[in-house]
């Protein structure tokens, strides 16, 4: 990737990480920390590789995003909103009674492909499509993003076997990899552990990636473009959390909203990375 | 007299579903590892390339149909009423209903007449679970002929749908040449002023044959078959609950939560009559041959027509 897009990349990923703390905070609620872990990944997805129109966000042969870990939707909605689904004011309205933009993905809001949250399920609903593009012999591709905790679920092993046994090669999961849910660590909790092999031993093609670095992050999509016969599951080893200092790596950043101390302090330092960015 | 044709509405699923692969092309089938006794067979061996089996897997299955729907195709999600509205239910209400998909659920071997595999493969419960769902429509046929137009109904009809089919063979009453199906809308099969039984899937025959033997006891019992539980033809049961002054409500269901319980509802709020249920009575079936247990649970013509005559003298 040439440095001119990486940076130009980086910035919309700073201002994806912007929309996620405007959200969480007006909303007084919500999930900051995964959204952070997702938010360069959702960048490449809506501005380099998912074949989308905002001007027509039911296109027939457009890309899907199911987000499984549907409580990240402050990340998606500020994504969906820097790719001009709707507008960046809508983010200060999240969860607000009568807003458009629900606690968890709606399929009512323009971008959403599917209401998503209850964990498990969105990454059946990716089958699904995924299913639909192959009988209709369509190009698109069906994206789906599970956190890591979220595989726990035994529906995410049921239809990782139907994928693999319906050869679903135009269907890619993300599980983010951040290493933290609810509880704790992931290791501590009830650990899925080694997420890798398993996905492997299910008969997907799993590639592993650095969730932070657009290089890396290329590298995985070029790769998973090339895969026949297999379901490609991109695990992104990422950081709860990402770019805000004090939230990084932190459990409690999972559930919590910034308050206003906490708001002006994130948005000071995702400014000055947006600025050495455009500089 | 020619004898009466006995048919389960699982066969009636099956066949219906074959019968209409090529006029709607996007009706696809999917199924988890059940469909010799779903009868999804049928389509399977028809129409193979539009045949999925999920293995038992009935959560994904669901979340499968949801995706597929969302692409414009008519999946008909077919397993047991136990897993499709038991084991699923959480999934059925936020992957199907929430976002209210054109998914159908083809939920047979519901209700005690499973017979001899016994109480945990004997769904009671699943009207009552499908009721809470807002936006799901519910059907239960009574036979063959309702079946069959219901099934084609649910595919004209844009949203999710619950179809509940039953194991054992039921007399095939209605008649194809004459039988309209309306979705939602209740049919008065006989006319009656004393008490009307109101029934629904396999005990309409059960009521059609209890209010003969009433009528032999100059009890003369009105029958109203409804096939679409949800939404509820509140005018037929207001009206009836008006005219008559008493009802009695029949389902191979438990008596909390399914058609007892919505008739019930409505009659509060229009015209409050008495109101008796017959179903399973908040207790879990057990194994035995089907014609046995439903005599056991109540769920036929004599019992029926015997709580008629307790409820006309209760109500004296």
């Amino acid at each position: 990737m040439d440095a001119t897009t990486k940076k130009q990349l980086q910035a919309t990923a700073c201002k994806v990480r912007m929309g996620v703390i405007e959200g969480t905070f007006n909303a007084k609620s919500g999930h900051p920390g995964g959204s952070l872990s997702i938010s360069d990944l959702l960048t490449y997805l809506y501005f380099v590789n998912m074949h989308v129109d905002p001007s027509q966000p039911q296109m027939s042969d457009r890309d899907r995003m199911v987000l499984s870990k549907g409580h990240c939707a402050p990340a998606l909605y500020a994504a969906l909103a820097q790719r001009g689904f709707f507008s960046y004011d809508e983010l200060k309205s999240l969860r607000h009674i009568g807003a458009m933009l629900q606690g968890h993905p709606c399929i009512h809001t323009p971008g959403v492909d599917m209401s998503s949250g209850s964990l498990g399920q969105g990454i059946s609903a990716a089958c699904g499509m995924a299913l639909a593009g192959k009988l209709d012999n369509a190009a698109y591709k069906v994206y789906t993003i599970l956190g890591d905790g979220e595989v726990e679920e035994g529906q995410v092993w049921e239809a990782a076997m139907f994928a693999s046994h319906y050869k679903l090669d135009n269907l890619i999961a993300i599980i983010d990899n951040n290493g933290l849910q609810i509880d704790g660590a992931i290791t501590e909790v009830c650990s899925p552990e080694p997420i890798t092999d398993k996905f492997a031993a299910f008969g997907w093609h799993v590639i592993t990636m650095d969730a932070h670095d657009f290089d890396s992050i290329e590298s995985a999509f070029n790769e998973a473009e090339t895969i026949v016969g297999k379901p490609v599951a991109i695990i992104q080893k990422s950081i709860k959390g990402k770019g805000v200092s004090f939230m990084e790596n932190q459990v409690g950043w999972h559930g919590k909203a910034p308050n206003k101390e906490e708001y002006d302090k994130a948005m000071a330092e995702l400014s000055a990375q947006l600025r050495e960015l455009e500089d | 007299m020619a004898d009466i044709i006995k048919k389960a509405t699982r066969e009636s699923y099956g066949e219906a579903l074959a019968a209409l692969a090529d006029k709607y092309p996007n009706l696809v089938v999917l199924d988890a590892d059940l469909a010799a006794a779903t009868k999804t067979g049928i389509f399977k061996k028809a129409c193979p390339e539009r045949f999925f089996d999920c293995g038992i897997a009935e959560a994904n299955m669901m979340g499968v149909a949801a995706g597929l729907a969302t692409a414009g195709k008519i999946p008909f999600a077919s397993t047991f009423a136990m897993f499709a509205a038991g084991r699923a239910y959480e999934i059925v209400r936020n992957s199907i209903g929430y976002p209210h998909l054109n998914v159908k659920i083809g939920a047979t071997h519901a209700g005690i007449s499973v017979g001899e595999d016994g109480a945990t493969h004997q769904c009671n419960e699943d009207i009552a679970l499908m009721r809470t769902i807002p936006g799901m429509t519910i059907i239960n046929p009574a036979d063959d002929v309702e079946a069959k137009a219901a099934i084609e109904a649910a595919i004209n009809f844009d949203g999710p749908v619950y179809l509940r089919f039953g194991r054992l063979a039921a007399p095939v009453f209605n008649d194809t040449s004459s039988y309209k199906f309306e979705l939602g809308k209740g049919i008065t099969l006989r006319d009656g002023k004393d008490i009307t039984i109101v029934a629904t899937g396999l005990m309409v025959s059960e009521a059609l044959n209890a209010a003969k033997q009433l009528e032999a006891e100059n009890i003369d019992a009105r029958v109203i078959n409804i096939h679409t539980i949800k939404p509820l033809d509140k005018d037929i049961i207001c009206k009836a609950a008006a005219e008559t002054g008493l009802i009695v409500t029949v389902e191979e269901h438990s008596i909390i939560g399914g058609l007892g319980s919505a008739v019930a509802e409505a009659v509060t709020e229009c015209t409050p009559v008495p109101v008796v249920k017959i179903g399973v009575n908040d207790e879990y079936g057990h194994s035995g041959p089907a014609v046995d247990l439903l005599k056991e649970f109540g769920l036929c013509a004599d019992n029926i027509a015997a709580i008629v005559k307790k409820a006309i003298s209760n109500k004296k």
